[in-house]
């Protein structure tokens, strides 16, 4: 069986990866999703989140993903972002002062206040957050 | 001296709109810059969803979702892709001709047609040529946004959805290069299959995904955002081939305008010259008289 298989990370704006890779993280609607090599076709929505690609070597990369889809099928997998940032280029001070904002949005809800959309927006600060925590975990 | 005032003020007007296209020349080769960008930033995102649209129109879902549908065809959707200016060469006269190509194929079979236009030059063109026009969407800009276009879409989907049309197709300028644009016809729905695929080959021809949540769901939100990101990279792309086509007209008459400035300037010193050796012998004549 191979070991590796081909790979794309594909956002609205610009394609991310592409290439082949080990293994494949990500963060469906359902819960988090390793893929490996000869994993059955699956369509899954994905959650704001990161999304890690393992290499052949070992090395690996982390995205940020606002959501999309991910698709398996036997020579490949897809995935298809909202918009996708490369972990390393994620802003901290950015992602938290979202949150912030988001939070603030939603304690002093008017009556106008379209409640969805902060929601939205704070789960993105949030998971924008994660995946940065998670990069600096492992750097330490 | 009033020899040749007419062609000098010609001239001068010639001048003056030389500039002009000249000046529209390079802001388009500017502009083109920028949407030829745009448009292969938004590409390889339009191209894999095709392809998963294509592998899923293979597959067989337990749950049958109507864009995947084909239907008897009794009456069809075009969504026309036109551009909002004019003064760029044949690119939209290229394209609606294709279009009242295709109507009358439709037409010789007894099928209907719905058409919703995305851009005023489409608009004008089908209120005098006729056709029966549902929707429109015009001043897009040069940074179109899903959302602008999507209304117009939706008209099309709605009617789709509601069996009122059984199948839609989009048409717009696919961009070769500079020189070329190419007027295409695209099937939106129900989805085309992928053909190019091995994918059949290996897997049999039952076969189906594993979907998350749902199927319902996935497909759901899945064809939605197919059928937005199809519409918006034609868009795109059209824009595109917009600003590459008027570079290449402007181009053109800029140079044309230069070769009739050239013939005038010609017949303007000849006619001055003519001018000079009459007044001579004029001159010389009355001295001899004397």
């Amino acid at each position: 069986m191979a070991t590796t298989m081909k790979c794309n990370v594909v956002s609205a704006e610009q394609s991310l990866y592409e290439g082949e890779v080990q293994m494949v993280i990500a963060s469906g609607d359902l819960g988090d999703l390793g893929i490996t090599p000869g994993h059955a076709p699956l369509i899954t929505s994905l959650k704001p989140g990161p999304v890690r690609l393992v290499f052949e070597n070992g090395d690996d990369e982390l995205f940020f993903v606002s959501g999309g889809f991910l698709e398996v099928i036997p020579s490949q997998i897809t995935i298809l972002a909202d918009t996708a940032e490369r972990a390393e280029n994620l802003d901290e001070a950015a992602a938290l002062h979202a949150q912030e904002e988001a939070k603030r949005l939603l304690d002093e809800q008017q009556s106008e206040f379209d409640y969805s959309r902060a929601a939205i927006e704070l789960t993105e600060a949030v998971a924008r957050i994660r995946v940065i925590e998670q990069l600096r975990q492992r750097r330490a | 001296m009033a020899v040749g005032k007419e062609i000098r003020t010609q001239i001068g007007s010639i001048k003056n709109t030389q500039k002009i296209t000249s000046a529209m020349q390079l802001v388009a080769a500017s502009k083109m810059r920028k949407a030829q960008e745009r448009m292969g930033a938004t590409r390889p995102y339009a191209d894999r969803i095709l392809e998963v649209i294509g592998h899923l129109a293979h597959a067989n879902p337990e749950y049958n979702h109507l864009y995947l549908d084909e239907r008897k065809v009794k009456r069809v959707g075009y969504i026309v892709v036109s551009t909002d200016r004019g003064l760029c060469g044949g690119l939209n006269a290229n394209l609606f001709k294709k279009v009242v190509a295709e109507l009358g194929t439709h037409h010789g079979n007894g099928v209907e047609v719905d058409l919703a236009v995305i851009g005023s030059k489409a608009l004008g063109f089908f209120r005098s040529f006729g056709g029966n026009v549902v929707a429109t969407a015009g001043q897009v800009g040069d940074q179109p946004v899903v959302a602008d276009l999507i209304g117009s879409v939706k008209v099309v989907m709605d009617a789709y959805e509601a069996s009122k049309i059984d199948r839609v197709y989009v048409v717009y300028n696919h961009f070769v290069n500079t020189m070329t644009q190419k007027p295409t016809v695209q099937q939106l729905l129900p989805l085309p299959k992928d053909q190019s695929d091995d994918l059949s080959a290996n897997m049999g021809t039952h076969w189906d995904y594993i979907y998350e949540p749902d199927a319902r769901e996935v497909l759901d939100a899945l064809l939605v955002r197919y059928v937005e990101s199809l519409v918006y990279q034609s868009v795109v792309e059209n824009l595109a081939c917009e600003q590459a086509a008027r570079m290449v007209a402007m181009k053109a008459a800029t140079d044309n305008a230069g070769q009739l400035i050239d013939d005038l300037e010609l017949v303007y010193n000849k006619a001055r010259q003519a001018a000079i050796t009459q007044e001579i012998s004029e001159i010389v004549g009355g001295a001899a008289a004397l």
